[in-house]
């Protein structure tokens, strides 16, 4: 593999470079108080936005303020303290970030529980998010001491595949609700809701890292060059058909678009970074395209997906045309109404919105009562963890590292284009979840463990290098 | 691998700058359209989260805005002496949305203007509570009560207006509904909408500013006008070689007058006036042309489909492309000449003001709420229809129809009163109730001026008894009085 590594264009250029990242490996400060400082801002922030809220919307303070500030501070400071003992190298603002980003998804849910009846079917949802977070910092936590080294997740390869395939396979065995909308992606035990796809989303992407780093090879030197491309042998293709075929499943029976375009996007993207070739790209584009146009010539589901992105103000007819959904056009509304500066929270409108306010649509009200500067806001601090990811999996220093940092981020970064896109009207509606913002356990879970694994793999590419003198001096990893 | 890493980056970057640039279009860009488009349902519930304005008439409000604390609406509108004020206010309803001023000075009363901005501003960095500003109309409150008392239960509008200012003093139309039974958002607001729309009548209809009717006899004064302006005759005493039997021309159909025994053959100008005599202004105008005399029509604010006081009138015809007969007819208001209430009122106010027609206007000032002056009316000049020489003489005309002629009973003593009457054919061969027309100005010795029209659809069912002089006149008297003298 290392002799690999050192064919690679970019490592003649490393020394040159090294000056000018900013994750060094040699003599690093751990950067541990600086996350301190940062996390502090991270729970002050939404304590604030609390207040707002409560000063808005009954002219006092909050009374549950206090518990909440001291909840959420408290899980972040032994997140803190134990990343101290088991990560002391891992990125300063990941944990910041995440914290932040739940910390307002639970201010804008405990804000729309306040809209009382005027949101159908509202029943209170913020203490039960809270718990889902704290059970999210607590999985977190377990990432973070039981998980000794990330290469670990490398030797069970296999199993995540089958794990994987279970957990996608699983909500089409279950019967929906009436309250799903055509997305088959939960399973219903009992009163309790578990979304799969969005675990299988890290397990999938430990599978793929794990094949990929073995197969790489393979894939990206066993190949004719035609037109330019580099195509890949007969045999070689099968992974990719396989995966291909999984997320034309996913669509099919699940009827759901986002899984599907985040899992494909997921696993080309991966492809493309472990074998250095831009055909794999092309082929991934072809083949997404080609299988969106055929479904959606058969699928009812996502013709009016489309249609409803094409026409959001349909629905809006009187009688509104069979199949039409207001969501995206009051969602429209919900934004135009904030404008830039936004209505202050707890002072805007976005029940109107309705179903899935808390949820796949909350990010209309935060554009409504933050404005588009919040929206900004939001966005960049998306984009920081996105790129605090992707600076990870620039700096490990194993392939299988580099590839799960890099299957991680951009899975995450696809997750909240396809949700954003969707719900401003950038791309048809899937029904995805916004991470850390949104009500869901299974999606804050997942996301804090994604979060985890990702500062697992950014402590041992941070961490000093053992010194070359004295050569009996052991590798750290 | 990490030159891949490093593009993958840069897509992610491009991911996000992409959502960055949406919501900067929907939230920038677009916004206002998005804020505003009509199934945006917060506008409804932002125009009652807080007190609305008022709607002022002779310094006293004529709507409030009633704390109700709903769930979704924080206030709801009503109004004192609803269907009195209604085709002036219009409505403002939770559910069905606003009309009229409530409609067009919706930003002034809701407080969204952005001319209130500055003020808005003030409020929310005093903590003032904020409120919709005011909005001070023209009428006279005493002019309406007495258009609305006289016109009572039959169907019809009546319009005053100074003929000086333009200001609109009077506007009434009936039968007339109450605002406030639909106001709010509930079963029942639900069910006097829709009783309301299903109703025969039509009482939201605003009969003084969006229906038009033949205007009869009325609109002789128009084709007196031209034929003054044209130079057909010097004065009101000038023979009119009239004959006894007149036949519209190119045809054998013989154009009656309201009686056989009236003497209408070769009458003077005073006197046709004075009788209304179908024949003489038929004849007039048909000599005349279409073309000079829609010219003078339009003039006067005929074919105008501009004419907002702010509420925009319905659009007065005068026919450009009549046959000869045709525009015979049309010289007597009947065949396809249409005017609004407000249209005929215009006529007599321009005549009353010399000849000089002032544009008629309902809102004098608009105000913040704490009554600062946002927009103040200033009198605009619409145009010059005749000289004031041709007004004179027929100022001289309408005031001999009311001492001698058809439009006595509008008379006043001690007041300078010249009038018209008009009894307007309709339906298929005329089978309607004919409409009442009258249309008048009167001066006061304290300089006071009114000019108003009046129109009853359907006085009364015995056709014989439908006229201009007998059920229009009396109605006009009373707004005039109302005006002139106080009464």
């Amino acid at each position: 593999m290392s002799t690999f590594d050192l064919s690679n264009s970019d490592t003649d250029r490393r020394g040159a470079r090294r000056g000018n990242t900013t994750i060094t490996p040699q003599n690093a400060p751990n950067r541990r108080n600086t996350e301190l400082a940062m996390l502090g801002f991270a729970v002050v922030l939404p304590m604030f936005a609390y207040a707002n809220v409560g000063l808005a919307m009954d002219g006092s303070l909050p009374a549950g303020m206090l518990a909440y500030g001291l909840g959420m501070g408290t899980l972040a400071l032994i997140a803190h303290l134990l990343m101290r003992r088991f990560a002391p190298y891992a990125d300063p603002l990941l944990l910041p970030l995440a914290t932040l980003l739940n910390g307002l998804g639970l201010v804008m849910i405990w804000r729309l529980d306040k809209a009382g009846k005027l949101l159908a079917n509202n029943y209170p949802a913020a203490a039960n998010q809270l718990m889902w977070s704290g059970l999210g910092i607590a999985f977190f936590i377990g990432v973070m001491v039981l998980l000794k080294d990330h290469r670990i997740l490398q030797r069970y390869t296999y199993i995540s595949m089958a794990v994987a395939l279970v957990l996608l396979a699983a909500p089409a065995f279950f019967p929906a609700r009436a309250g799903d909308f055509g997305a088959k992606i939960w399973i219903h035990i009992g009163s309790f809701s578990i979304q799969p796809g969005e675990f299988a989303k890290i397990i999938l992407t430990v599978f793929f890292a794990g094949y990929l780093m073995v197969k790489r090879d393979a894939l990206a030197l066993a190949s004719r060059r035609f037109m330019g491309l580099y195509l890949p042998r007969g045999r070689d293709l099968g992974p990719i058909i396989v995966v291909w075929l999984l997320s034309i499943l996913i669509l099919v029976f699940e009827t759901d678009l986002g899984s599907s375009f985040l899992f494909f996007g997921l696993f080309v993207v991966m492809l493309y970074v472990a074998t250095e070739r831009t055909s794999w790209i092309v082929f991934g584009l072809v083949m997404s395209i080609g299988g969106a146009a055929v479904v959606a010539s058969v699928e009812s589901h996502v013709q009016t997906r489309i249609n409803s992105w094409l026409d959001p103000m349909a629905a809006f007819a009187d009688p509104p045309p069979p199949g039409t959904s207001e969501q995206i056009g009051q969602t429209l509304m919900a934004f135009g109404s904030g404008g830039v500066t936004g209505t202050g929270l707890g002072q805007g409108r976005s029940w109107l919105i309705q179903f899935a306010a808390k949820s796949d649509f909350i990010l209309g009200s935060f554009g409504e009562e933050l404005g588009l500067t919040g929206m900004m806001a939001v966005f960049l601090l998306y984009g920081l963890i996105v790129q605090r990811g992707l600076r990870t999996a620039v700096a490990a220093r194993d392939p299988f590292g580099k590839l799960l940092a890099v299957g991680l981020s951009s899975a995450f970064a696809l997750q909240v284009f396809v949700v954003a896109g969707g719900v401003t009207g950038l791309i048809p509606l899937t029904g995805m979840t916004m991470p850390f913002l949104a009500q869901g356990g299974s999606s804050v879970v997942a996301n804090w463990a994604l979060i985890a694994i990702l500062l697992k793999i950014s402590d041992s590419a941070r961490r000093p290098a053992a010194e070359p003198e004295p050569a009996a001096a052991p590798a750290s990893a | 691998m990490n030159k891949p890493i490093r593009r993958v980056s840069v897509f992610c970057l491009i991911l996000v700058l992409a959502l960055m640039v949406r919501t900067n279009w929907v939230q920038g860009v677009q916004a206002h359209a998005w804020a505003t488009n009509k199934n945006n349902d917060r506008n409804k519930y932002d125009r009652y989260a807080y007190p609305r304005g008022n709607i002022i008439v002779g310094g006293q409000p004529v709507t409030n805005s009633d704390f109700v604390n709903g769930l979704r609406y924080k206030y709801k509108r009503s109004w004192v002496d609803g269907p009195v004020y209604a085709p002036v206010t219009g409505y403002s309803s939770q559910s069905f949305g606003t009309s009229q001023l409530e409609s067009l000075e919706d930003g002034i009363l809701a407080g969204t203007d952005s001319r209130l901005f500055f003020r808005n501003t003030l409020d929310m960095l005093t903590g003032d509570d904020k409120k919709g500003g005011d909005v001070v109309t023209t009428i006279d409150a005493k002019a309406q009560k007495a258009a609305f008392e006289g016109l009572g239960n039959k169907k019809g509008a009546a319009v005053a207006i100074d003929p000086r200012t333009g200001a609109i003093l009077a506007l009434v139309s009936t039968p007339s509904f109450d605002p406030s039974t639909f106001s709010g958002s509930s079963a029942a607001d639900a069910d006097a909408w829709k009783k309301l729309n299903a109703d025969p009548n039509k009482p939201m209809l605003n009969r003084a500013l969006r229906e038009t009717y033949p205007p009869g006899s009325t609109f002789k004064l128009v084709t007196a006008a031209a034929a003054f302006e044209d130079g057909k005759f010097q004065n009101p005493g000038d023979k009119t070689d009239t004959p006894e039997q007149y036949f519209l021309p190119g045809t054998k159909q013989e154009l009656q007058n309201a009686s056989k025994t009236e003497p209408c053959t070769n009458a003077t100008l005073q006197d046709a006036m004075d009788l209304s005599c179908n024949t003489v202004f038929g004849k007039i105008g048909a000599e005349l042309g279409g073309q000079k005399l829609r010219a003078q029509a339009e003039k006067f604010g005929f074919n105008n489909p501009k004419v907002d006081v702010p509420i925009r009138a319905t659009t007065s015809v005068f026919p450009s492309n009549s046959s000869p007969d045709g525009t015979a007819m049309d010289a007597i208001g009947q065949h396809d000449t249409r005017a609004t209430p407000l249209q005929m009122a215009m006529v007599a106010a321009a005549i009353a003001n010399n000849g000089t027609l002032m544009e008629p206007y309902l809102v004098d000032q608009e105000r913040s709420s704490t009554l600062a002056v946002v927009s103040k009316h200033s009198e605009k000049v619409m145009s010059q229809p005749v000289s004031a020489t041709t007004a004179q003489k027929l100022q001289q005309l309408m005031e001999s129809v009311v001492q001698n002629g058809t439009g006595t009973k509008a008379k006043i003593d001690g007041v300078t009163v010249g009038g018209k009457t008009g009894t307007a054919q309709h339906g298929l061969d005329n089978s309607g109730l004919p409409f009442a027309w009258f249309m008048s100005y009167a001066k006061g010795a304290d300089g006071k001026q009114v000019a108003v029209a009046v129109v009853v659809e359907d006085g009364d069912s015995n056709r014989n008894e439908i006229s201009g002089g007998s059920i229009a006149a009396p109605i006009a008297k009373s707004i005039m009085q109302a005006v002139v003298q106080g009464k």
